[in-house]
C-alpha cells in the first residue's frame, strides 16, 4: 500500500503514462486486498510463531507469570544428557525417520512401476493401495495394535500357520521402532499415486528407442525411468522426510512412547513436554532445533539433487 | 517368448493381488471384530468369517460414550473449515494467478516456504495466542487457520489450475466492464470447480482426520472431535476390542464415503501436486 501513496505523490500535472500507471497502481490495490487472507494468515500462522518458539526457546516458561530469559540453558541442559528421555527420544526419531523413509520411497517406485505396467484394473488397484491413506491415521492405528497383538492378534496367528517367527511387534523394545516402519509402508499410497502420474508422462518412445537397440526392462528401468523421474523422486524424499519428522498419532495412540520408552519419537516427546508438563521454554527449544534439522535435510538434498536429478528443461518453462 | 511374457503377467496380477489383500485386510478385520462378540475375540483359531452377527456392539459402542457429540464437533470443524478453505484459498489463488501485480510472484515464493514448515514447530506459539484470546478449548483454533488461505498447498493447487484458464476469458469480462470482484466469482470460479472439488476433499480429510491440533488446544470432554473420542474410549476399553473396532468403523466410514464418491479427484489432485510442482 505504501508503494501506492508514494507514486501518487510523484505524479506530474499532465502525464501521458498516467493511465497506465493507474492502471498498475489498481492492480496492487486488488492484488493485495485478494492475496490478504494468506498474507496476514502468513504473518499470524507462519512467520509470527516461528519467530516465537524461536525466542521462548531462551527461556523458561510454564503458562504462570512471564517466560524467564535464561539463555542458552535450555540447549546446554539438552544437550548435557541431563534430559535422558530428550537423548533416546532423537535416537529413535533418526532411526525411524532413515529406515523408514528410504524404504519408503523404494517400497512405493516398485508399486508405481508394477502398477503402471499395462495391466486391467489399474485404477482398481491404485485405490486399494490408496486407500490406508485417506482412513483417519488414529483409526488404523487401533486396527493395527489389535491386529498386531503378541497373543491373540491375527498377524502373529497368520505368521504361524505358515511356520513363520512370530514377533512381539509393538510390545518389545527392539522391535517397536521396525514395526512403525513397516506400518509407514502401509501408508505410503500418496507417494505412490504420485509416481504412478509420473511414470506415466515419460513418453514412449524412449522405450521404444532402447528396445531398437535391443535394451531389456532393467536397462529401461535404469537408463530411462530412474532419470525421468528423478524429479519426483528428489519430491517425495523431501515430503517424506518433513512428514517422518513429524510422526506423532502412532506413539500417542499405539504405545505411548513404550516399551521402555524406545518409541519416544520427537514430537511426541516434544508434545508431552509442552503440553503435559508445561515446559514450554524446553519444548520450544526442541521445537526449534528440530526445525533447523527439517530445514538441514532439505537444504541438503537440494545441493545434492544439482548432480543427480534430471530436469528435462522444466525449469525453464516455470 | 509368450510363454515366458504369461508367466510374468501371472506373477505380476499375484503380486498386485496379494498386496492389495494385505492394504484392505486391516479393514474386512475392524468389520469382522466388530460384528463378533467378546467370546469370539480370543478363540483360537479365529473366525475368519464371523460366527454371529451382532449389531449390538455398535450400539453399545455408540452409547457409552457421547459420540453423537463428538461426531456434531467434527462435523462443524470440517464443514466450516472446508467452506473457509475454499473462498478463502480461491481468493489469494486468484489474486496470484490472474492479477498481475508488482512483486506478486516473488512474495508467492515466500509465502510457499510455509509449505516446510510442520505444524509442531508453531504449536505451542498458536496455543498461547489462543489461550491468550480466550479461545483454546473452543473449536475456534480448530476452524480459524482455514479462514486465511488455509494453507499454502491448497492456494498452492489452486493457482495452478486458474493459471491454465486462458487470459482472454477476463479480458473480455473487463471490456464488457466486470471487476475483479465478477471476474472472480462469475468467471474463474465456476471454471475452476474440479480444482475446487479437489481441494475441498482434500481439506475435508485433512480435518476430519486430525488428530494433533485437537489434542493441542481441546481438554474439556464436550469439546472433543471424534478422534479425541476414540483414544478416550481406547483408554476406558482396554481388551473389548469388538467395541473399539465398533467404534471405529463408525469413525472409518465418512472418510472412507468421501474417497469412494471422489476417487478419481483425488487422486488425480495428488498425482497434480506432485508432477507440475
Amino acid at each position: 500500500m505504501k508503494m501506492a501513496e508514494t507514486s501518487v505523490s510523484s505524479q506530474a500535472v499532465f502525464d501521458p503514462g498516467r493511465g497506465i500507471r493507474k492502471r498498475k497502481r489498481n492492480e496492487l490495490k486488488y492484488g493485495l486486498l485478494f492475496a490478504s487472507p494468506v498474507l496476514l494468515g502468513y504473518l499470524l500462522f507462519v512467520l509470527g510463531p516461528l519467530l516465537f518458539t524461536f525466542a521462548l526457546g531462551f527461556t523458561e516458561y510454564s503458562m504462570v507469570g512471564s517466560p524467564k530469559f535464561v539463555g542458552m540453558d535450555n540447549f546446554v541442559r539438552l544437550f548435557s544428557g541431563r534430559e535422558p528421555l530428550f537423548y533416546d527420544a532423537t535416537v529413535s526419531t533418526l532411526y525411524y525417520v532413515f529406515v523408514s523413509v528410504p524404504l519408503g520411497i523404494a517400497f512405493s517406485f516398485i508399486l508405481a512401476m508394477l502398477l503402471n505396467s499395462k495391466i486391467k484394473g489399474q485404477s482398481f488397484f491404485r485405490g486399494l493401495f490408496f486407500l490406508p491413506v485417506v482412513i483417519p491415521l488414529a483409526a488404523s492405528s487401533v486396527i493395527w495394535l489389535w491386529m498386531l497383538q503378541p497373543d491373540f492378534g491375527i498377524v502373529n496367528y497368520v505368521l504361524g500357520l505358515l511356520h513363520l517367527p512370530k514377533s512381539s511387534w509393538l510390545s518389545s523394545d527392539t522391535t517397536v521402532i521396525p514395526t512403525l516402519i513397516l506400518f509407514s509402508l502401509w501408508l505410503t499410497g500418496n507417494t505412490m499415486v504420485i509416481f504412478l502420474a509420473g511414470l506415466q508422462n515419460i513418453p514412449s518412445h524412449l522405450y521404444e528407442a532402447l528396445e531398437v537397440d535391443g535394451g531389456h526392462t532393467l536397462h529401461k528401468i535404469w537408463y530411462i525411468t530412474l532419470p525421468m523421474c528423478s524429479p519426483i523422486i528428489f519430491f517425495n524424499t523431501v515430503i517424506g522426510l518433513v512428514n517422518a519428522f513429524q510422526t506423532f498419532v502412532q506413539p500417542s495412540v499405539m504405545t505411548q512412547g513404550g516399551p521402555d520408552n524406545a518409541s519416544y519419537l520427537i514430537v511426541y516427546y516434544l508434545f508431552k513436554e509442552g503440553f503435559q508438563f508445561t515446559k514450554f521454554g524446553t519444548a520450544s527449544a526442541v521445537a526449534s532445533l528440530l526445525f533447523l534439522v527439517v530445514l538441514l535435510c532439505t537444504f541438503v538434498l537440494f545441493r545434492f539433487s544439482n548432480s543427480l536429478v534430471y530436469y528435462e528443461g522444466r525449469e525453464r518453462e516455470r | 517368448m509368450i510363454l515366458r511374457r504369461t508367466v510374468g503377467r501371472i506373477c505380476l496380477y499375484a503380486i498386485l493381488s496379494l498386496g492389495g489383500f494385505i492394504f484392505v485386510f486391516p479393514f474386512y478385520w475392524m468389520l469382522r471384530t466388530a460384528f463378533t462378540g467378546m467370546e469370539g475375540l480370543f478363540t483360537i483359531p479365529p473366525d475368519i468369517i464371523p460366527n454371529t452377527f451382532q449389531f449390538d456392539n455398535f450400539a453399545e459402542a455408540l452409547s457409552s460414550s457421547p459420540f453423537g457429540l463428538y461426531f456434531w464437533n467434527s462435523t462443524v470443524v470440517t464443514v466450516l473449515s472446508v467452506a473457509g478453505v475454499l473462498l478463502s484459498g480461491s481468493v489469494c489463488a486468484y489474486s496470484f494467478s490472474r492479477i498481475s501485480w508488482p512483486g506478486r510472484d516473488k512474495i508467492f515464493g515466500f509465502i510457499l516456504t510455509g509449505l516446510m514448515l510442520p505444524f509442531f514447530v508453531v504449536m505451542i506459539p498458536h496455543f498461547l495466542g489462543w489461550k491468550l484470546l480466550h479461545l483454546t478449548d473452543t473449536l475456534v483454533p480448530l476452524i480459524a487457520p482455514a479462514w486465511f488461505g488455509g494453507g499454502v498447498f491448497n492456494i498452492f493447487l489452486l493457482r495452478q489450475f486458474f493459471l491454465t484458464i486462458p487470459r482472454e476469458m477476463d479480458e473480455a469480462a473487463k471490456m464488457d466492464g466486470a471487476g475483479h470482484f465478477r471476474i472472480y466469482w462469475n468467471i474463474i470460479m465456476p471454471i475452476g470447480k474440479q480444482a475446487l472439488i479437489v481441494v475441498g476433499m482434500l481439506t475435508f480429510l485433512a480435518n476430519w482426520n486430525d488428530y494433533l491440533a485437537p489434542m493441542v488446544f481441546i481438554s474439556s470432554e464436550k469439546n472433543y472431535t471424534l478422534m479425541l473420542g476414540l483414544t478416550l474410549f481406547q483408554g476406558t476399553y482396554t481388551a473389548q476390542w469388538h467395541l473399539m473396532m465398533a467404534a471405529t468403523s463408525i469413525i472409518v466410514l465418512p472418510s472412507l464415503a468421501v474417497f469412494l464418491i471422489g476417487q478419481r479427484f483425488f487422486v488425480e489432485g495428488i498425482a497434480m501436486s506432485g508432477v507440475k510442482g
